[in-house]
Formats: C-alpha cells, structure tokens, sequence
C-alpha cells in the first residue's frame, strides 16, 4: 500500500514515523517548503541567531531513508479523488492508496486595505522567516497586529534587532480572549517592560505605503497614525485548504474530520492545523493549531491506516508558551473566565512576574486546571490531579510534588499556601513534607 | 552604555597587543654570574663554560638569536660525550627557560610591574567594562542567545579560526617551547615569590592565567545567566575550585616545602599521579605525604563512585573540575558549537574508552617499573608508553586540541573525547547513578535549543521529544539545556534510580 502524505509538519511526519513503526507501507511525504523535517516553533529563534535551520531539524537527514520514509520536494496543485491521483505544478503526477492532508495554517488576512505592501507579512514558514529578514533591514519601527502567540513571538524577533515594536491588540489587554484578566495583566506589565508599546483596544484600519509599495505608516480604527518600517499580522492563522477547496472533499474553516481523522471521502485522512473536527467536544476547539495535538492526532491515525481503528482522544488540556523571558504552562481547560461551575483560586509574587492560577469545582473542590506563569510544573503530576478529581486542598498543600524548576530556585510553596488559606478559609492546608533524600 | 562597551574591548584589545608583543621585545645578555647560579654542579661549570666563553656577555637583541648561540654552544659541549656513548656525562637539561629569564635586560625586565599591571590587570577590567554594560543594554534577566550564530566569533567565522590557531600555538609553545615565553614568565616572578617562594616557572603563568581567564569570564556568567541559580553557584563552584585548590593551595605547599598537590584532580585525569617521582616525593615526606598518597586513591576508589551515585558525574565535571572550569567560562560562548550527530557519538564512545584504556596500561606499565625496578614489562619499555601518553594525551589533546578547539568544536572536546576520568565518570553515572534529567512530560516541542547548546553534542531533544529522560554517560550537568528550554521540559535532578529509563506516555496512548 502506498500511503502519500501531503505536508512535512509534525502531523504529517508523526503518522509517517508512526506507520513505518508498525507497518511496511510505502510511505511518502511532499512538501513545498521544506526538504526536510524542521520544527516550526523554532522558526523565531532562526531569526534571532540562537540557532540556524539546521538546528531545527529533529531527525538528522539520513533518518528517513534509513527508515524507507521517502521525501519529495514539490508543490501540489490538484487531487483526483477518484483515480486517486495528486498532480504537481510542474504537471507530474503521483498515485496513491491512502492520502493524507497535514497542509498546515496560513495567515489571517482581513482585507485590510495595504495589506500586500512590501513589508507586510506572517510568519508560518520558513519563508516568511527568510522574507522577514529582508523585510526588516533599516527598520526602526514596527507594528505587530494582533497579541497571540505568534504576535508575541514577532515581537520578541523584532526586539533582538533593536527595532521598537508597537503591538496592537483588540481586548483591553494582552491575549484578553484566551488568557484571564491577572494573567493577560502580568503579561502586559511584561510587554512594557521590554520597552515595547503594547496599544489596547485598537484595530487595524489600513496599512499605507510609499511610492516604492514599501509599508511606511498603519492607521488604526480609532485614526491614530503609527509610523513604522514593518507590519506583522498575527491576528491568528486558518486552515491551508486552498488545494481542496473547490473539491469533493468536505470543508468548513478547515477539512472536515470524524473523531478518527477521517474525511467525507474514503482513504483519505487530514489532521494537524488543516482539519476541523466535526463534533468538537465541549469546550475544545474544532479547529486544534498545535503542535502536541498534531503529535497526538498523527499516532492515533497511523493505527487507523495501519489497521486498528484509533480515535482521536485530546486527553487533559495541556499547552505551554514563552512570553519573551516569562514561561507558561496550562494544565486542564483553563478559559478566560472559569466555568460556572467552577472556583478559581489565583496567587500572584509581588513582583508580579510569576503567578498560578488553579480552577476547581464550586461543589466538590476537585481540580480542574492550573495556569502557571514564570513556574515550570510537571505534567505527570498535574494530569493525575486532574484526571482522578484530587480536592483542591491536597493538591495546594502537594503542589511542592510538581514543582519542576532547576535546582536551587526559590520554591514559592510557603507563599501560595498562606495565600490560599487566606482567600480559602474553609481549608487550612499546610505543606506536605517533603521526604529528604529518598533511597 | 554601548560606548562603555566599546571603551572597554579597545582597552582589552591594546592590553592584549601589548601582551602579545612582548616575546618580541627585550633584550638578552647571559653573564657568568647568571650562569653559575643557574648551573651550581662544579663538574657541569667545567664542561659547560669553556663552550659558552662566546656567548657570555654577548648581548642580544632577539631571544630567537639568543637561543641559537645557547643551544649550540651547549650541544657542542655534550657532542664530545655523545660521541664517545658516555651518556651518563650528557647534560640533558639545558635550564633554557631559567636562562633565559635571567638573562633578559631592557624594556620587559625593567618595567615588569608595570607591564603586570597593563598585561593582566587592566585587560581584565577591559573585559568586564565589555561585559558588564549588557545588564543595562538588556535590563531584564532571561536567556539571550541573540546574534549566537551571527557573529563569526561564536559561529566559527574567520576570527574564530584565528583564535583557534593563537590558542594552539600558545599550547605548542607553552609545553615545548616554553623559553620563547620567557618575558611572560618573566612578569610573574614578583607574584610567585610571595607565593610560593621561588620564581615562575611556565607553570606557575598558565595556573595564574587560567585562573584570570576563568575569573573575568564568571562575570559573563554571572551577569547572562542572573536568573538561574543553579548557573550562579555553579559557576562559583568551579571558580573557588580552581582558584583555591588548584592555584593556591599546590603554591602555597611548595612554599612551605611541603609536596605540593592538586587535592581535587583525580587520576586518571591526574596521569601523572603514579608516576615514580610523585611516589618517591609522598612517601618520603612522612605522614603527610601518605595522607595525600591516601587521598588520592580514596577519591578514585570511593569518592568518584559514590559521588556520582548520589549526584551525578557532574558533580565533578561542571562543579569542580578545571577543565571543566574553563569550559564553562571561557569555553561557554562557543558550547553550541559540539557535533550533535550520531557519527560523533561513534567516534566519542570509542575514542574516549580508549583513552581511559591506555591511561590504565600506562599507569600499571609504570607502577610495574617502580615496583620491580625492571623498565620493561612484555618487552616494551614503560618509559617510552609514559612518555607517549604524556606527550599524545597530556600535551596534544588535553592542551592544545582541548582547548585550542573551543571555538571549532566546542568547549568540551577533551572531556567528550579525551578525558579518562570523564569516561570512568560517565560509566557510573550511565549504569548506577540517581542523576537524570527529567523531561516534563508531552510537553516538548522539539525547538532544539537544547540539543544546540548542549557542550557534549547530546542530542538532547531526541529523548525529550519522546518523553524520555536523558541519562548519558557524557552528560556534565552543566544544565543549560534546562535553562535554554523554552517551555520549561528539562530538570536536572537526582531521585530513586528506580524507573529512571521510564518514557513518558500519556494515559490515552497506553493502550497503543
């Protein structure tokens, strides 16, 4: 059987690694980016010297013949789902027994007027990384629109070269739709104490250019002007379904799937950024844009290729990022607000740079999640937390068990416990003694 | 703040062109009077002056010329012995270096304190006016791999070979050669007189540099990475190690006559540990000498294993060790330029266990000849394997390949794929040891900045993308892949060695 995987991201390569695990498959995998296998999340520290490309790439390049994973450089135009046929620009043609669909996120654009000047750009792949580095030379100013993850990535690259960085977000702060009201705070204390001017409640209107079509200044909805040399458009991505939108092939936002990753049509698959899952559970997302449910959704599917039909199964919520010098990790659904059924207990230092949040059930104090900022906590711990519904209480008083900061760092247990029995009087909890050298 | 920064790299810079000039410089002029002090047997005076009446009072205007003259004069005094094979009358040491610096007039010897200063102490400030402007350049502690692999320096550009190539010939001239480095020897004769009572041999300049070195880098170390604590005390650690225990502690027992000794170098990193004259020296200098003879064996029997046991081998590799010291401070700039890949982990197993092999034969070859007093063991002459080691291992690459490599491939070429001990450590620490580094989890997401400053070239993003910890015989736990991880994966740690190879998979995917 020969299994093609369009896409090199880590959904693709996943559910390639994971059916050349327990399968003979011929296994192919085509992408129009990249030759190899590269990470994406590492993409800004490219820009920022920290690495080169080829740092980026997991797998040394001799993996994937050693493991019969055949990798094609080319750019897909057009799928024949009847002959089961993929036809490249350049007018070659490659069948196939199962497809697979990983083509990825590209970035949101909403017909601002300017908005393909010369120095406007998102950053999904590597050439916009390449482009970037063009884009940005001589720049002073830039502005970035939109405050996610890839907003504040741009941001943290715009910053290494000295140029000052504008951000405009739509919310009242920082990330205000995923993050809540301390969190999205303390971050944005952060923003501005990097020097970068972080603009609230503010849209973009238009991006203006020079006569030479380069960006030379955006106007926002409220009619402040911003002068800058350089726009970053981080207000999310969608799905890269260009290939199939006028298809057979059933979409939405993204490329319609069951819980098994499957498609309207029969052989073929898609999973990673590009789908959308038919019946979200409640409270996730249809559309999953990360790189851990990529790695889950492709193992699960690699089973149902190779024969045992594998649903898909999110497990307990976890995600994690950097802002600019501040960590974070989440455990659980952790929504800007907590549910209605939920309390939420949270803890901030004074020096308002590392905090945790824990959600727990108004009727029974079982934990539901956690946020921690600036605090590296073990995911083994928090999971089981969760998964078994452990009372609050334990877990505030255990919290010393997950705590996964590099020796010597200062453990802010004693702190969060007062705090906790204080806001929490119902519960007076002390810190569970640690066992002092364990044999 | 940035023109602080250039002040200071242009004051290091011209200290650094000064310091190098000076070999260059001075003149040279060997007097009877110099000569008899330095050749105080009769017999050698008798054979010696005659051949160098010429070369007496002559002054000289390079040390090059100087040497020619030197070395002929002595090898026409020993040719008639050599001719006639009566070895026992050669006279092997020409005392070259002492000579030399006792000969030196002019510019280096009469302004050797000030050119201590300017050399040494000035430079130093230099650098940390380089360093320290970085705390207000970028006032908010995290880590900064900015520019890393932008700037040749750290990315094996043209300066970088260059300083390759000065760190080389400084190791080649510095143990073959050391008599061209008499004027730099020379400036520290003042401090090594309150020392250790005597004047500097070539010694006693690398010890004092390699501590200096070591000291203005920590201020680098300190102010990069101020917000882990676990690089702050490290970092001292080591420096204390090196300064106390291997710089002043050794002097300050040569002054008092005692033997003098590094009590943290262990062999067989310390090759020369049993070494005959070393023996003869402990044991004939009373219970002292076979306290430090005890030491010495202790660490190698009990204190390397039980220390790694409890914590890891680098307890020893990036806490205590000097190489290890200058690889984490001087060498730090360039630990992201380790080979990664599997050939070079090939290459590392063999080449390192290797080592550890030879310096095993070498020592029993020559604890076989100072037991039995036969100099050879199956047919081979223990004295030439001695030699060889001391020569291939201890001088090539330890010294010059170890460290005149920093900024080729890394900062830690010798103890990835050299160091004796390192190996022995690393057998401990892979098989029976607590020491592991954690990965949190699911929540790599293979960015790779941890396999990238990962000194020992381990891969370490190939365990933590699948959730395994990383246990490696190599690794120093210098735990900086911990500190560049950007979503907070990697700990060092030690705990029950119970499940310590476990993977982590999530509950969903068990059923796999």
């Amino acid at each position: 059987m020969k299994i093609v995987i369009i896409g090199n991201g880590i959904s693709g390569i996943t559910t390639a690694r994971y059916i050349r695990k327990q399968s003979d498959h011929e296994i192919l995998v085509i992408s129009a980016e990249s030759d190899h296998f590269f990470s994406r999340t590492a993409l800004m520290y490219i820009y920022m010297g920290h690495m080169k490309y080829e740092h980026t790439k997991p797998y040394e390049d001799w993996f994937w013949s050693k493991n019969r994973i055949e990798l094609k450089n080319a750019y897909i135009q057009n799928i024949d789902f009847d002959s089961k046929k993929l036809f490249t620009v350049k007018g070659e043609e490659i069948s196939y027994d199962k497809l697979v669909i990983s083509t990825g996120s590209i970035t949101n654009k909403f017909d601002w007027p300017g908005q393909d000047l010369k120095g406007v750009q998102g950053m999904v792949t590597k050439q916009d990384v390449e482009l970037m580095e063009e884009n940005t030379i001589g720049v002073t100013d830039a502005v970035v629109v939109g405050g996610g993850l890839i907003g504040i990535e741009m941001a943290e690259m715009l910053h290494s070269r000295n140029i000052h960085v504008h951000i405009l977000v739509r919310d009242n702060v920082y990330w205000g739709g995923i993050l809540p009201k301390q969190e999205a705070e303390l971050v944005g204390r952060h923003i501005a104490e990097h020097k970068m001017n972080l603009i609230t409640k503010s849209e973009l209107k238009e991006i203006i250019g020079d006569e030479n079509g380069k960006v030379k200044s955006i106007i926002t909805k409220d009619g402040k002007e911003i002068k800058c040399g350089f726009v970053a458009l981080t207000a999310g991505v969608s799905p890269n379904i260009s290939l199939v939108k006028d298809s057979k092939l059933e979409t939405d936002r993204g490329i319609l799937v069951n819980d098994y990753l499957e498609t309207n049509i029969k052989d073929v698959y898609s999973l990673g950024d590009c789908a959308q899952f038919r019946n979200p559970k409640e409270n996730h997302p249809p559309v999953e844009q990360l790189w851990y449910t990529g790695k889950m959704q492709g193992r699960a599917l690699a089973n149902t290729i190779c024969g045992t039909k594998t649903k898909y199964d999110r497990g307990i919520w976890f995600n994690s990022a950097k802002f600019l010098d501040i960590e974070y990790q989440t455990y659980g659904i952790m929504l800007k607000e907590p549910l209605s059924d939920e309390d939420t207990f949270y803890w901030e230092h004074k020096d308002g740079k590392i905090s945790m949040r824990a959600n727990f059930d108004k009727a029974d104090g079982a934990l539901r999640g956690f946020n921690f900022f600036g605090i590296r906590f073990k995911q083994t711990v928090a999971d089981d937390w969760i998964r078994n519904k452990k009372d609050i209480g334990y877990c505030i008083s255990n919290l010393n068990k997950g705590f996964f900061d590099p020796e010597f760092y200062k453990s802010y247990h004693k702190d969060i416990v007062e705090h906790f029995n204080k806001v929490q009087p119902q519960y007076q909890v002390k810190i569970a003694k640690k066992k002092f050298l364990v044999f | 703040m940035k023109i602080i920064r250039n002040i200071g790299l242009t004051i290091f810079l011209i200290c650094f062109a000064v310091f190098l000039s000076l070999p260059f410089l001075g003149k040279y002029k060997l007097t009877e009077k110099t000569f008899t002090e330095n050749f105080s047997d009769v017999n050698q005076q008798k054979v010696l002056k005659p051949a160098l009446k010429d070369v007496f009072d002559k002054e000289y205007n390079s040390n090059v010329a100087f040497f020619n003259d030197y070395n002929k004069a002595f090898d026409d005094a020993n040719k008639d012995f050599r001719d006639k094979k009566e070895w026992d009358k050669v006279i092997n040491d020409n005392k070259i270096l002492d000579i030399t610096k006792s000969s030196s007039i002019g510019f280096v010897k009469d302004n050797s304190t000030l050119l201590f200063i300017i050399c040494f102490l000035i430079s130093a400030l230099g650098g940390i006016m380089y360093m320290v402007p970085a705390l207000f350049i970028k006032p908010v502690a995290g880590i900064k791999n900015d520019y890393i692999f932008k700037r040749g320096i750290t990315s094996r550009g043209i300066i970088a070979f260059c300083f390759a190539a000065f760190l080389i010939i400084f190791y080649i001239f510095l143990y073959q050669k050391p008599a061209y480095l008499s004027n730099w020897v020379l400036l520290m004769d003042g401090l090594s007189n309150t020392l250790t009572g005597g004047n500097s041999s070539q010694w006693f300049l690398y010890g004092f540099l390699y501590c200096l070195v070591m000291s203005v880098m920590s201020v680098r170390m300190y102010i990069k990475y101020r917000n882990n604590n676990y690089q702050l005390l490290r970092t001292t650690s080591v420096l204390f190690f090196q300064i106390a225990f291997a710089f002043m502690i050794p002097n300050i027992l040569t002054n008092l006559q005692l033997p003098s000794m590094d009590f943290k170098n262990i062999w067989p990193l310390d090759y020369t540990f049993f070494f005959d004259y070393r023996l003869t020296e402990l044991t004939s200098n009373g219970m002292l000498g076979y306290w430090m003879l005890g030491w010495g064996i202790f660490l190698i029997i009990v204190g390397v294993p039980v220390m790694v046991y409890f914590f890891g081998k680098r307890w020893y590799c990036s806490w205590v060790c000097g190489c290890g010291g200058l690889a984490e401070t001087l060498g730090d700039p360039f630990r992201q330029l380790s080979d990664k890949s599997l050939k070079a982990w090939k290459f590392e197993r063999i080449i390192v266990h290797s080592v550890l092999v030879f310096a095993v034969v070498m020592t029993i070859a020559v604890l076989y000849t100072f037991f039995t007093g036969s100099p050879k063991l199956l047919g081979i002459d223990t004295y030439s394997i001695r030699q060889t080691y001391s020569f291939g291992i201890g001088f090539m690459f330890a010294g010059a390949i170890g460290t005149g490599f920093y900024p080729v491939m890394g900062s830690r070429v010798w103890c990835r794929f050299g160091c004796p001990l390192a190996a022995y450590l690393g057998i401990v620490q892979r098989f029976k040891s607590r020491f592991r580094i954690t990965t949190n989890g699911a929540q790599c997401i293979s960015c790779g900045n941890c396999s990238t400053y990962c000194e020992m070239g381990i891969d370490v993003r190939a365990y933590a993308q699948n959730g395994e910890n990383i246990i490696r015989s190599s690794c120093v736990g210098c735990g900086i892949c911990a500190a560049v991880c950007p979503r907070g994966v990697l700990k060092l740690e030690n705990l029950a060695e119970e499940g310590r190879f476990d993977a982590y998979i999530r509950p969903e995917e068990k059923a796999f």
